[in-house]
């Protein structure tokens, strides 16, 4: 028996008709056609899938969409402020070659933009930490927290680092 | 889709969830946090015919202290211990466990009455309670009731819930002054659950001896394992390196985990005594420090 659902993503409402065991990452690939959420495992190990619930990270193959309904989701399709430009951790994510096949990005992405609104400073050890909930088989790590530091000063800074990419 | 199909209902009061439980009972699952349910779900390993989803009961969400003792309602969720301030300073050993749980991701959505009536003899808070001697409200169209934590945890993945009762809340005493408290593990990778772990209470007399030890397991059996004889042995006794050693052989006496690829049974008895060590010796600095 499926039921109605209503729910917002990155600021748009959404509705659905939905069977109870639909899982909230295949709401929001299949019917709200927001495709950037990668499935990897689904067993909730990988992380790819992460997305925010309110503002937290979760994990949407661990969710089913009627648990969704009335609440807020946020996917990597609403972090950019724009068509020409990236969030800052997008653009330190692009600068730092943190992603190769960039399967895991947008779960990584939802889950450091959430981390660095607790943590605004983090060392590399809590970024580590933070980071340990998503996989990635390309790039070693490295260079992602390389990219969570940079993006972390930048939005620490501003008016500084709109200076410096003019 | 990856779950087989089952019927769902999301009761918005407590009431209308036992009414649910005891009209459907066997045939229905109860759904908190689902971290661990989904995954079993997705797998078809676990094909409930219905889902009683008690994430809109917001009644059953808190974190509270009752006349000394801390309650934890079923649906605080495991963000919520984490960062509760009043569980920091009465209860630091949940504090300290809780953040072995998963991920970030995981523990913004899993709950403790989800962790507790699951029973995965892996898992940290049901070792934690064994070792704070937590009790746990169980409620029903019938009626309520309160067991022990020993009671509860039956077996593996078994409690002492009846098809129709619900894990209500965690009732967890307080703590004298001048305790310490630990907890350990380890896992190959973080955020796995634990080959291996300790939970240690030590509270020191006015002569520095050891005044109550409280040593419990994780990944150490079927259920939380608490080391009676080992605690028994410290009672009285000065902590220093060669009884925390002594009582730690002591703990883990007769204990058989199973073997698996991850460690072999002499492996982890060898992991569990270590812990235990560890456990031990960081609970007993703390008290130590605690009452100077």
């Amino acid at each position: 028996m499926s039921r109605r659902i209503a729910v917002e993503i990155n600021g748009r409402a959404v509705e659905g008709e939905v069977e109870p065991r639909l899982l909230l990452a295949d709401f929001i690939r299949d019917n709200a056609g927001l495709t950037g959420t990668h499935l990897g495992c689904e067993h909730g190990v990988c992380g790819a899938c992460t997305v925010q619930l309110d503002g937290h990270p979760v994990r949407s193959c661990l969710m089913f969409a009627v648990q969704a309904h009335g609440h807020r989701i946020a996917t990597v399709e609403g972090m950019a402020p724009g068509d020409s430009s990236l969030h800052p951790l997008q653009q330190a994510f692009h600068e730092c070659h943190a992603l190769q096949c960039g399967f895991c990005t947008p779960g990584i992405l939802m889950t450091m933009e959430a981390f660095l609104r607790e943590e605004p400073d983090p060392t590399s050890e809590r970024i580590r930490s933070a980071l340990a909930g998503n996989l990635c088989r390309c790039t070693g790590y490295q260079n992602i927290i390389t990219a969570v530091r940079l993006a972390a000063d930048r939005l620490q800074n501003k008016g500084e680092a709109a200076v410096e990419a003019s | 889709m990856k779950p087989a199909q089952f019927e769902y209902d999301d009761p918005q009061t407590e009431d209308e969830a036992l009414d649910l439980l005891a009209r459907h009972g066997d045939d229905c699952k109860v759904i908190a946090g689902g971290q661990s349910l989904v995954p079993l779900m997705n797998f078809r390993l676990a094909r409930p015919a219905r889902l009683i989803d008690i994430n809109r009961i917001d009644s059953l969400s808190y974190i509270r202290r009752e006349e000394g003792r801390l309650v934890i309602g079923a649906m605080a969720r495991h963000t919520h211990l984490e960062h509760a301030e009043e569980v920091a300073q009465g209860w630091p050993l949940l504090t300290e466990a809780v953040g072995w749980v998963g991920h970030a991701q995981i523990r913004n959505r899993g709950t403790i009455g989800g962790s507790v009536a699951h029973a995965d003899p892996a898992a940290e808070l049901p070792a934690a309670f064994a070792a704070l001697d937590a009790k746990f409200q169980l409620r029903s169209k019938r009626g309520s009731r309160t067991v022990s934590w020993d009671e509860f945890f039956v077996s593996e993945f078994t409690t002492a819930l009846a098809p129709d009762e619900l894990v209500a809340a965690v009732e967890v005493p307080a703590l004298d002054p001048g305790t310490g408290t630990a907890f350990v593990e380890y896992a190959r990778r973080h955020g796995d659950f634990a080959l291996g772990g300790a939970a240690a209470i030590v509270k020191l007399g006015r002569d520095g001896r050891c005044e109550r030890a409280t040593i419990a397991l994780l990944s150490a059996g079927p259920a939380p394992v608490r080391a009676k004889a080992a605690e028994q042995q410290l009672r009285g006794a000065k902590l220093d390196d060669s009884s925390i050693r002594a009582a730690s052989a002591e703990a883990v006496r007769g204990l058989r985990p199973t073997s698996d690829l991850h460690g072999s049974t002499e492996y982890r008895i060898g992991l569990l005594r270590t812990m235990t060590e560890r456990a031990l010796t960081k609970a007993a600095q703390r008290a130590a420090s605690s009452t100077s």
